[in-house]
């Protein structure tokens, strides 16, 4: 528990609900990333330069962020390459089957109080953590 | 252009959310999802409660809303059936989720940070919504 930080988190996960809040009483939108990037390439031609936008924010927060406290994240290097390949090719494939990822589901769907949002969490929350502990402890494959 | 200024602020602000609360760092998703080790950080669950503080108040009182300030119309979610693509698409995200130590937001964020693993998994993910679009074209015929 060396590196838990509970303050952070809840002010972070604070402005999170206030940026799905924003897209949603402005523009009507639920702030779900999957859905949005997913949109960039199959929605109508006229639903496109929002997701665009959205995503460039994104990127922009980030940098904004990494600019005035370049310590606080700095990227992963040297992770193995197919964990990552594969375990992308399965969020995008999972992320379209189940309708949403966690921004979509585990925060606004859940704040809709959506059924079928609580199932997709608990879904998310124990196959990952099954999966973790296998790559983890079991064939240790990532430390 | 009002709802694309309010994108772009949406996003930002959740950009700066997932900085904040660390959740850009894949590391720090897998010490939440390894709840056996005694590296396990409890991180992301206070983020859930952060974000879910904040909306669950302001969904409940949007929704009395018939319409939104800028845009048309609502376009939420009407499924209410807990069927077998739900709960197969959560453990597959899950399997991938656990592997990577990635989902979709904190990906697109980590460009903000030139994080090479980013450019990686967006491929990847896009991969998997391509695939996606021809396995449900095909099983829809």
């Amino acid at each position: 528990m060396e590196n838990f930080t509970p303050i952070s988190a809840l002010a972070g996960g604070a402005l999170i609900g206030l940026s799905v809040t924003v897209l949603l009483l402005f523009n009507g939108r639920i702030a779900g990333v999957s859905g949005i990037l997913n949109g960039v390439f199959f929605a109508s031609k006229n639903d496109r330069l929002w997701r665009w936008l959205f995503l460039l924010g994104l990127v922009l927060g980030a940098w904004l962020f990494s600019i005035s406290l370049p310590e606080f994240n700095v990227p992963r290097q040297n992770y193995p390459l197919p964990l990552l390949i594969i375990g992308g090719f399965l969020v995008g494939f999972g992320a379209r089957l189940a309708n949403g990822c966690i921004s979509g589901h585990s925060v606004c769907g859940l704040a809709n109080l959506s059924a079928r949002s609580l199932v997709a969490t608990g879904a998310f929350m124990l196959s990952g953590i099954l999966t973790v502990y296998i790559i983890r402890h079991v064939v240790d494959l990532a430390a | 252009m009002k709802t694309n200024v309010i994108a772009l602020l949406s996003g930002v602000i959740f950009g700066i959310g997932l900085s904040l609360s660390q959740m850009i760092n894949p590391n720090k998703v897998l010490n939440f999802l390894d709840i056996t080790d005694t590296h396990f950080d409890p991180s992301l669950i206070f983020v859930m409660v952060g974000a879910l503080s904040v909306a669950m108040v302001s969904f409940k009182w949007i929704r009395k809303l018939s319409v939104p300030l800028f845009g048309e119309n609502f376009q939420l979610s009407t499924k209410t059936i807990i069927d077998k693509p739900l709960i197969l698409g959560g453990i597959i995200f899950g399997i991938g989720w656990g592997m990577s130590g990635y989902c979709p937001g904190p990906v697109v964020a980590g460009l903000g940070l030139f994080s090479l693993e980013s450019v990686i998994m967006i491929a990847a993910i896009c991969a998997g919504f391509f695939a996606y679009n021809v396995f449900f074209e095909r099983n829809t015929r």
